[in-house]
């Protein structure tokens, strides 16, 4: 058994150590946060065996160094990777060896993610050890100058990961209007799903602005109602934000609607100036393609794991050569 | 009292929405039906959330969906509601010097003398309706309407966690170092919320909360 460490050298100011969150505490003021593309984020633990926990990164990216080792790493989402100066591109599992140098940087879209074939080390807060980004509760951020601990690291073949089932960043997201829907009049309901939009730089792990027509409520006079991760708020100036993992659990200001669960984290990858339209579907249709998007992502999942795991051992018996784990 | 009027948001959750008036009787019924719930949960729930005027279901819609939860919390309903149980908890706070930055500002703008700003704010029975902004930050209401002030223009940041401050009809305790444009009056070295501990949050929403007056010396 060999224990790996991570020096970390340069770090985004947006760098975490997320596991799958903290639902349950919201009555609190504390938002589940874990990863902001949640189904990334799952591929990578995934493809390594990596016990719940990974790091998220985005803009301004990662670099470390592995000490000890040799351990493996997934790369999933809106980043790539090189090693030692050779590019390793994204969506794959590679092995860092003792003194390897590691670039991650963000690439066609906003989250990336790596997990580790072992055991990462990090503070839990009620009962995870998600980050919830401003208040530093959690694991935490990850600065240069950080060290974490992988142990149990294991080696693994060099695979490719498959993409999830919708891979192409989304053009239409689904939301079902509301629960504040009575504070915008019908001709700016109307300019929600007539007019585009499009993703922009501005965003962080509470959510996403996106630029596009004013929505303009009517008043903005309301008692803070509870907000829920994939909500379509309007400021004063009819300025929409999609709230995302770290998002405040209540707020004054209302939401026009809610964006069904498979399309949030699609829509918070989208890179700036990214086109994008709503489409309106009752609740009900909420409920179904959620359920058929987890059916979807459950098979995808247990493919990767499958992948990862025959090819890994179908390889590693070949390239025994005393680094391999136990 | 009418019925709460349930409202569909995204795919995992509902809201049960009482009104648009922030009153102690509205809040009680939110308080009666989060209780209730926590009873008798709706198989598939995940959590509730309580605000000013609503309650959120969040639930797993993997398990169940709007109708099922809305049917399941309309029986739960309550033609009124009370805050039987409820705790009160007796915060203590310093007024003085660099635990009360805002104190003369705020005396200034309200044509009062600092000691009448913090008898008043002394004098006030505060109510817990929710929890919202940053972790452990607990919304009270029922700041003395002499007290009540616009906030800040902008937001002022450095001010350290267990500061008490005022904005309109609302009071807070701070728990993270977050910038603010409330009016910080006075400190605490109560933690509202207490990141070692096991159960880290001091207030349920309901609760009460008395301050009194205690001297620098407390605050160490």
């Amino acid at each position: 058994m060999s224990v790996a460490r991570l020096r970390i050298e340069t770090a985004g100011p947006l760098t975490s150590v997320q596991d799958a969150g903290r639902p349950g505490w919201r009555r609190f003021g504390v938002p589940p946060s874990g990863p902001v593309d949640r189904r990334a984020f799952a591929a990578a633990l995934a493809a390594t065996g990596g016990k719940e926990v990974g790091i998220e990164v985005s803009l301004g990216g990662l670099s470390f160094t592995c000490e000890g080792g040799p351990v493996a790493m997934a790369i999933t989402g809106a980043a790539v990777a090189s090693v030692n100066g050779v590019e390793v591109g994204g969506w794959c599992v590679v092995t860092l060896q003792p003194g390897a140098r590691c670039r991650v940087r963000e690439s066609g879209g906003n989250w990336g993610y790596l997990a580790f074939a072992g055991e990462m080390d990090g503070a839990a807060w009620l009962g995870s050890r998600s980050t919830h980004l401003i208040a530093g509760l959690g694991a935490g951020r990850l600065e240069a100058g950080a060290a974490v601990s992988i142990a149990d690291a294991r080696d693994r073949a060099s695979v490719s990961i498959a993409p999830p089932p919708e891979a192409e960043p989304v053009a239409v997201a689904r939301v079902v209007l509301g629960p504040q829907q009575r504070f915008f009049a019908d001709e700016v309901l109307a300019r929600l799903t007539g007019e585009p939009f499009a993703a922009s730089a501005r965003f962080d792990r509470m959510g996403m602005v996106l630029d596009g027509p004013a929505l303009t409520p009517l008043r903005v006079d309301m008692p803070s109602e509870p907000a829920v991760r994939g909500a379509l708020q309007v400021d004063g100036d009819g300025r929409v934000s999609l709230l995302t993992a770290d998002h405040q659990t209540t707020g004054g200001y209302p939401r026009i609607g809610a964006v069904v669960e498979p399309d949030i984290d699609r829509v918070a990858q989208l890179p700036a100036a990214a086109a994008l339209r709503f489409a309106v579907v009752d609740a009900g249709a909420a409920v179904a393609l959620t359920r058929a998007a987890a059916a979807r992502d459950a098979a995808w999942l247990a493919q990767v794991r499958a992948g990862c795991r025959a090819r890994g051992s179908l390889l590693t018996a070949n390239l025994v050569d005393g680094v391999v784990a136990p | 009292m009418t019925a709460p009027v349930f409202r569909a948001v995204g795919a995992g959750a509902l809201l049960a929405d009482f009104g648009d008036v922030i009153d102690e009787a509205l809040f009680a019924r939110v308080v009666a039906l989060d209780r209730a719930v926590a009873a008798a949960p709706p198989v598939g729930l995940v959590e509730t959330v309580p605000a000013y005027t609503s309650l959120l279901f969040v639930f797993d819609p993997l398990v169940t969906d709007h109708v099922a939860v809305e049917a399941h919390a309309a029986r739960l309903i309550a033609p009124g509601g009370d805050f039987t149980g409820a705790h009160t908890h007796e915060v203590p706070v310093c007024y003085e010097g660099d635990a009360a930055p805002d104190l003369a500002a705020v005396a200034e703008w309200l044509g009062m003398s600092g000691e009448a700003v913090i008898a008043a704010h002394l004098a006030g029975e505060y109510r817990v309706f929710m929890y919202g902004f940053a972790p452990g930050y607990a919304y009270l209401g029922g700041v003395p309407e002499a007290l009540h002030l616009p906030r800040k223009a902008v937001a002022v940041r450095g001010y350290p966690v267990g500061s008490v401050m005022v904005a309109g009809p609302q009071c807070l305790i701070t728990t993270l170092p977050m910038p603010t444009g409330w009016w910080v009056i006075g400190r605490t070295p109560l933690r509202v919320l207490d990141a070692g501990a096991g159960r880290p949050f001091l207030f349920e929403p309901g609760d009460q909360v008395r301050f009194t007056r205690v001297r620098a010396e407390a605050l160490v």
